[in-house]
């Protein structure tokens, strides 16, 4: 039959079911294929904790959301155009994200009486207990049509009902006029080697998935994204935990300095480390330790004996890292500490996003304990934020907390490859002179930086003791009141000295006016697009994003004074706004936080700015 | 390379533990052990690095003049690990209490062991909570009464060396703190074995635990009630040289050469380097009244270090890997034009 194709400007896919159904890998290739079309692009995996939990259950159900669009897409996206729903509990938990004209495609074969009631579903009509009746439903029996496919592949039927979800890209393929010639190749190239039975069978059901589509009366439409324009080059997908990884390997190869990482498993933030894991030809060592505090003290001690250290961990992880950060702020080495936020406090929600641990990140430690702290604010902008932490930890001589969250860790979009040419060398101050009495004065610092020499172990005659007792400049024991001062209000002023060393803040939008809406962290690409929905809807208004947050640009203050008010959107309580409350009193500070374990709705944060305007 | 003493390991810091510590003098043993093992492996002071936690005992890297980090509580040997692992040309070496190593670092000290990392430990125990004037320890005898316990303890100690054969430990000794010499052996020994070596020294604590080993340290009694082992040497022990172990099928057993059928053939002969571990732990096990405690080079065999698998592993997929540099990395996997 005859198909009208629709061209739109974007479209956002929410694909749903058992957190055994494949969702994850049904969204990434579908992602993946998008990207490589030539469409901007990103996504969301919102997964429950369990690896698997009930069947057919709310709370097993995992998802995966992809938005992709002609330019450049901002977020993952609020609502969506397509909802895939594997069983009825995905349709349950999902249902609230379609738009008034979505389509909703289930497979009937899970939608029995058991199903529905599993899901609790009190009717047998879900679409109309659930107010979606209205929308586009695509409702066909995936699991027989899939059986049906591979009845003659030889493979068990439990094999088979694993092929649901190529049934369903396929549909979704057809739906949205991307070619099938990606997800071959990929099958073919994961395949090859270990399970070169499974290609054909997939092929093939990918294939009678995108023609039963091609059948359906009900799919009256399709659309087509055209791909972008964008900048030329070399591009690649990339997450968040994969770019932290990479930016790390990075600041490794322009530092001269071997990578070591130590750290513990912790969703979100493990992604990180088995990265790490797989690069040991770039000199890459990782330890997993024993516990949390075992990750950061290994990685204290490779700093001490000269390496590019780093732990990564995510709130929880943070806790009990705490008294180890303090050690590496009296002893004065370079450490990058990588949270990936997840929800808290305590276990909380393992696996959702949120931007709660501002405040552990600069307060959570005993004594007067300054470490900086950044933050990242896309995927893909992990690889320059964990590059960038680590070149102020070693040229800084100072553990730096890198934040980055689950949603940022998880998620991926296109990125431009960048030439590691164009990235600047990073040059640790390491320490070349001894003393007028031959000793090595290991917090001896230099006038203009403030920064202390870095001697390394096996450096002949600079022999010399660190630790977390108070020292003097020539790093023996003190007590004394006055060194103790000395000494806290040097540590605190070498970490307020790097706002010498990075960029100010920019101002989109008029520098002066009604409202700057302020954010940090992984909330860039929702405020970016309510800001642009703003305007276009004829509203002033400006926006700064702060990559920098202990210490804020230099520039900020000038900033922020040229507004009437400022609105802090950020995924807390407010954290960010009650610290720039206490940095700037006289700027008139607004919040508007979420604290659901969720990224923001774009529409969310235009409500807010309308508020104020 | 010149010829480095003691005094090239001294630093000019004013050690201040208690007169009549026990650490004072298993301090002297390692300054005195290191020239020799420096001799032997031909290492540069540069390359020692002398790692603690906290405690009495962890003041020591203060009163070296060698690279030295005194850490914090129970996280001495995670330090060491990761300078290790950093740099495997290092040589490292920690001090570290029992409350320390076997309380709030008990932890790092079993998967240390475990790995069997390059690093020297030296475990000082003195039974005690010192630093933090007198409360028991994991060591402290059941039923010790210090300022947690004034009723006596109702829990069990450590044997360290239970701890540390139980972990598959591959170098374990033991010794007092006043035998200097034997001290300098040990240290030497653990100097040259490759894998985790853990020396408990048994150490007097006089102001909080005073006598903390008397029953073995006290000269009157001391060479009937501990037994120094050496490798190819009979276990004879007691001050008239008259005592030995030996196995009787089942256990080992103290007994009197020339009594009860048993002459000096039948004593056994020690083997540290031996495969067997269970011989290994009964001797680490052995307590009074029925048996010496053991003292010397108890176990020292070798096997597989952490910092040599972690290296190799590195150096074998640099050379299989494609991914030579960072460029290489960005580029590899799927990737795209756009014209």
């Amino acid at each position: 039959m005859e198909h009208k194709i629709i061209d739109v400007q974007d479209v956002v896919i929410r694909f749903a079911g058992d957190s055994g159904d494949g969702m994850q890998l049904t969204g990434s290739l579908f992602a993946n294929m998008s990207a490589i079309y030539g469409n901007g692009l990103s996504t969301f995996p919102d997964y429950p904790a369990e690896i698997r939990a009930p069947q057919g259950t709310v709370s097993g159900v995992s998802g995966f959301q992809v938005h992709i669009g002609s330019e450049k897409v901002n977020t993952p996206g609020d609502y969506c155009d397509l909802l895939v729903a594997m069983n009825p509990a995905a349709l349950m938990a999902n249902a609230k994200w379609c738009k008034r004209n979505a389509m909703i495609l289930v497979d009937e074969d899970s939608f029995d009486e058991a199903g529905l009631r599993k899901a609790g579903f009190k009717t047998d009509n879900p679409f109309a207990e659930l107010g979606v009746d209205d929308r586009v439903l695509v409702v066909v029996p995936i699991t027989t049509l899939t059986e049906e496919s591979l009845k003659d592949s030889g493979m068990d039927i439990k094999a088979i009902h694993k092929c649901k979800n190529m049934f369903t890209l396929g549909m979704a393929c057809f739906v949205y006029d991307r070619p099938l010639d990606y997800i071959f190749e990929y099958l073919e190239s994961k395949f090859a080697k270990k399970h070169p039975e499974v290609i054909e069978p997939n092929k093939k059901v990918l294939k009678d998935g995108f023609n039963y589509a091609a059948n359906l009366q009900v799919i009256a439409d399709t659309y087509h994204i055209a791909p972008s324009h964008p900048k030329k080059g070399t591009y690649r997908n990339i997450t968040g935990n994969q770019a932290v990884a990479w930016g790390l390997l990075a600041a490794s190869e322009k530092s001269g300095l071997p990578l070591f990482c130590g750290s513990y498993p912790i969703t979100p933030a493990t992604g990180i480390l088995e990265e790490l894991a797989i690069h040991k030809s770039l000199g890459a060592k990782t330890l997993q330790a024993e516990d949390e505090i075992a990750g950061i003290c290994t990685a204290i001690g490779a700093s001490y004996a000269g390496n590019l250290a780093v732990t990564t961990t995510s709130g929880p992880g943070l806790s009990l890292k705490t008294e180890a950060l303090g050690l590496a702020v009296m002893a004065e080495l370079p450490l990058v500490v990588v949270d990936v936020q997840r929800a808290g406090p305590s276990t909380g929600i393992p696996t959702k996003t949120e931007q709660t641990d501002l405040n552990q990140a600069l307060y959570g430690r005993n004594g007067e304990c300054p470490i900086p702290v950044i933050a990242a604010h896309s995927p893909a902008n992990c690889f320059d934020a964990a590059f960038t932490a680590a070149k102020i930890a070693l040229e800084h001589m100072t553990p730096v907390m890198l934040l980055s969250e689950g949603f940022l860790g998880n998620g991926s979009e296109p990125w431009l490859i960048p030439s590691m040419k164009d990235y600047p060398v990073i040059k640790p101050p390491f320490a070349k002179s001894l003393g007028a009495d031959g000793k090595f004065k290991p917090f001896e610092r230099d006038p203009e930086t403030l920064v202390p020499r870095w001697a390394i172990p096996g450096q002949k005659g600079f022999e010399h003791r660190v630790g977390g007792l108070e020292k003097n400049h020539d790093g023996v024991l003190s007590s004394d009141p006055a060194n103790h001062a000395l000494m806290v209000a040097e540590r605190e002023a070498k970490v307020q000295k790097i706002a010498d060393f990075i960029p100010e803040l920019e101002v989109d939008g008029p520098a002066s006016g009604k409202l700057l809406v302020v954010g940090w962290g992984g909330t860039f690409g929702h405020i970016l697009s309510a800001v642009h929905e703003v305007r276009e809807a004829g509203m002033t208004v400006s926006r700064a994003h702060f990559d920098y947050i202990y210490p804020v640009p230099r520039n900020t203050g000038k900033v922020l004074a040229g507004f009437e008010k400022i609105l802090v959107c950020e995924l807390n309580s407010g954290q960010f706004a009650n610290y720039l409350r206490t940095l700037f009193p006289t700027a008139d500070i607004v919040k508007c936080n979420k604290v659901q374990g969720q990224p923001f709705l774009v529409n969310e944060i235009v409500d807010a700015i309308k508020e104020e305007l | 390379m010149a010829t480095l003493s003691f005094k090239d390991f001294k630093s000019d810091q004013e050690v201040r533990w208690c007169p009549g510590c026990g650490d004072h003098a298993v301090l002297a043993a390692l300054q005195r052990a290191l020239p020799k093992v420096s001799q032997a492996l031909n290492y540069e002071k540069e390359r020692y690095v002398v790692v603690s936690g906290i405690g009495c005992s962890s003041r020591l890297p203060y009163y070296m003049d060698t690279y030295g980090f005194h850490g914090i509580h129970g996280r001495a040997t995670a330090i060491s690990t990761g300078i290790k692992v950093a740099n495997p040309w290092l040589t490292v070496w920690q001090a570290c209490g029992d409350g320390d190593a076997l309380a709030i670092g008990g932890n790092h000290f079993i998967h240390a062991i475990r790995r069997n990392i390059d690093i020297n430990i030296i475990l000082f125990n003195n039974r005690i909570y010192g630093l933090t004037k007198g409360q028991y320890s994991p060591t402290s005898k059941f039923g010790a009464i210090t300022k947690t316990s004034p009723y006596g303890t109702v829990e069990h100690p450590f044997n360290p060396g239970s701890l540390v054969l139980g972990a598959k430990g591959t170098f374990f000794a033991r010794s007092l703190d006043v035998e200097l010499k034997l001290n300098e052996e040990i240290m030497t020994a653990a100097a040259l074995h490759d894998g985790t070596s853990v020396m408990e020294m048994l150490t007097n604590c006089v102001i909080f635990n005073d006598g903390a080993h008397r029953e073995i340290s006290d000269p009157e009694v001391r060479a009937d009630r501990t037994i120094v082992l050496r490798a190819g040497e009979k276990m004879i022990f007691g001050k008239n040289r008259d005592r030995g172990l030996v196995y009787d099928g089942r256990k080992i057993r103290a007994v009197h050469i020339g009594e009860g059928g048993y002459s000096e053939e039948d004593i056994l002969v020690h083997d540290p380097h031996s495969d067997n571990i269970g011989l290994h732990m009964a001797l680490a096990d052995m307590k009074g009244p029925d048996y010496p405690v053991a003292l010397g080079v108890i176990r020292d065999v070798r096997d597989v270090t952490y910092d040599d698998g972690v290296r190799d592993q590195v150096k074998d997929v640099m050379l299989k890997s494609k991914i030579h540099c960072v460029d290489d990395l960005l580029h590899s996997g799927s990737t795209w034009e756009v014209e």
